[in-house]
């Protein structure tokens, strides 16, 4: 362990009855990194964000933030970072500025001491002070949260599924929020069920049946993929997907976008095979994986 | 020609008081297509899937779903869709069989269709291991494609998806894209939301609604083309953003 690390999980394991939410699960998070846990529904995400901001004990294994262990020192902890719940968990029949304020005196601070660095987001709220944070939209209620999570000058913000249910500007401004506080030196660690969100991290865990599968940079994920991968186009997708299934040299075929993307063939195989089968206006041509096709594989295999 | 067209919506409106919701779209949805009805939080789609299956009346304008005017013949077009939502679909308290047998009965299929399409259904899914199980135990994944089978358990000629893919793992997805396909390669009409554009990249054609209105409307190729962007996403947030 380095000492700019921010968050060290070391073999963390968590059952409930039966089922097991987490599995032998390390990693690190270096201090002002942003961190991104990328998964579906019941991937163990939840849990190990509740666990680290010290909601939940661990069955096995231990965690440190900042260097405090998340069993022992969760006191002197829990002043020091910010958790924004998957559940939007702000009351919904205090205003805006009640709910601010009502946070920030549970941490023993006022909104004016704390504008600083709340002001990039708050700027966008103050307009709706007196509205009921029951009646903003989504992207405004996670804005608010996001807000009441920083308003007592966290040193490491947990964000669980921000954007989920967010429309597509709406996420995009909250990423771009993100990135601002990134900016400031804040570490911060988000998880969410979108590969397409992986991008806007600087490294990321694939996470699914309580096991990472894989940690490091987008890129470096995306690049891990070991096998050529073709993108196929064209107007009969179903049938196409079907008749490329019946070929005895494709591994994988699955929809991706406009595209068919097929692994264990070439491209002028897959070409060939379907001209020959009268989809006459199929084309296929060599394409770079993603991080979406990387988490297929492993998670196929 | 009008009657073959699974949707065709011509200037169709939407006041609530000086507030106009839905604002003159025209666009039509040809039997079998994929049509992915795109657009940022209240910008109208949900009260334009309303009027398109009969549960609000447009103020001007008009439409026909399957064939049937959405104002004058209401029931029949309730009839002739099914509709899925992220939000709403199945009872969580019944169990997988109770469920298609209670959505079965509200369509007014008779007993012996009930009996073979739940069979049917099960097979379909490979879901007879958990046939009689509570839907609350059930992976949200199998939840998806058996609310999707519901929704089609009437055989409508077109079914409405409401953000139906959210939260689960690219797999399952991937799976439940695959299920459009195959029922829109039979030749059911899918309309779906989504708030992910990459999704809609899945779809034959889309719209993207801004303010009331339908600001892009085509092939996710062409449209990308057409406005110069790598992306749906893209050309979303710039269409949305320079309202």
């Amino acid at each position: 362990m380095s000492t700019s690390d921010a968050v060290v999980v070391e073999r963390i394991a968590k059952r409930f009855g039966s089922t097991t939410a987490l599995s032998d699960v390390s990693f690190s998070v270096r201090a002002g990194e942003l961190f991104g846990f990328v998964g579906p529904d019941g991937g163990g995400k939840t849990t190990l964000f509740r666990i680290l901001v010290t909601l939940m004990l661990p069955d096995s294994g231990r965690a440190t933030v900042l260097g405090r262990d998340v069993v022992r020192d969760l006191w002197a902890l829990r002043q020091r970072i910010g958790y924004m719940p998957g559940r939007f968990s702000l009351y919904p029949d205090l205003s805006v500025l009640e709910n601010l304020r009502f946070f920030a005196s549970v941490f023993g601070t006022t909104i004016d001491r704390e504008r600083e660095r709340i002001d990039p987001i708050y700027r966008q709220l103050e307009a709706f002070n007196d509205r009921r944070a029951g009646a903003l939209s989504g992207g405004m209620k996670q804005k608010l949260a996001l807000c009441c999570a920083l308003v007592h000058r966290p040193e490491i913000l947990f964000l669980d599924e921000p954007t989920t249910g967010v429309d597509a500007v709406s996420r995009r401004e909250f990423w771009d929020l993100l990135a601002t506080l990134k900016q400031s030196g804040l570490t911060a660690i988000v998880s969410t069920p979108y590969m397409d969100e992986a991008h806007r991290c600087d490294r990321v865990a694939l996470i699914e049946r309580g096991r990472l599968l894989v940690t490091d940079t987008p890129q470096r994920i995306a690049d891990s993929f070991d096998r050529p991968l073709v993108a196929v186009r064209v107007d009969a997708r179903y049938r196409a997907l079907q008749a490329l299934r019946e070929s005895p040299k494709v591994e994988h075929v699955y929809p991706f976008g406009e595209t068919l993307h097929v692994t264990g063939a070439d491209p002028a195989y897959v070409r060939q095979w379907l001209t020959t089968r009268g989809f006459a206006d199929a084309t296929a041509e060599s394409a770079p994986a993603t991080i979406e096709d990387v988490f297929i594989a492993r998670m196929g295999a | 020609m009008t009657a073959e067209l699974a949707i065709d919506a011509r200037e169709l409106t939407r006041q609530f008081g000086a507030f106009t919701a839905v604002d003159r779209i025209t666009f039509d949805v040809k039997p079998g297509e994929v049509f992915g009805f795109l657009g940022a939080n209240g910008a109208g789609k949900t009260t334009a899937i309303r009027m398109l299956t009969g549960l609000l009346a447009p103020s001007s304008g008009q439409a026909t779903v399957a064939g049937h005017d959405v104002q004058r013949a209401s029931e029949r077009v309730k009839q002739n869709i099914g509709y899925m939502s992220q939000r709403f679909s199945l009872y969580e308290d019944l169990t997988v069989r109770e469920n298609i047998q209670l959505y079965g009965g509200i369509y007014d299929l008779t007993d012996r269709q009930i009996e073979e399409r739940t069979a049917r259904t099960l097979a379909r899914l490979q879901l007879e291991h958990a046939a009689d199980e509570y839907v609350r135990s059930v992976p949200l994944g199998w939840r998806q494609k058996l609310a999707f089978s519901v929704a089609l358990l009437h055989e409508p000629r077109v079914v409405f998806l409401d953000e139906p893919t959210s939260g689960v793992d690219p797999i399952t997805r991937r799976q439940f894209w695959e299920s459009i396909y195959e029922a829109a390669s039979a030749g059911t009409t899918v309309l779906v939301t989504t708030h992910y554009m990459d999704e809609a990249e899945y779809c034959d054609r889309i719209s993207i609604m801004v303010a009331g209105r339908i600001a892009a409307l085509g092939r996710p190729s062409e449209l990308k083309q057409q406005f110069n962007v790598p992306s749906i996403d893209e050309l979303f947030v710039r269409l949305t953003r320079d309202m």
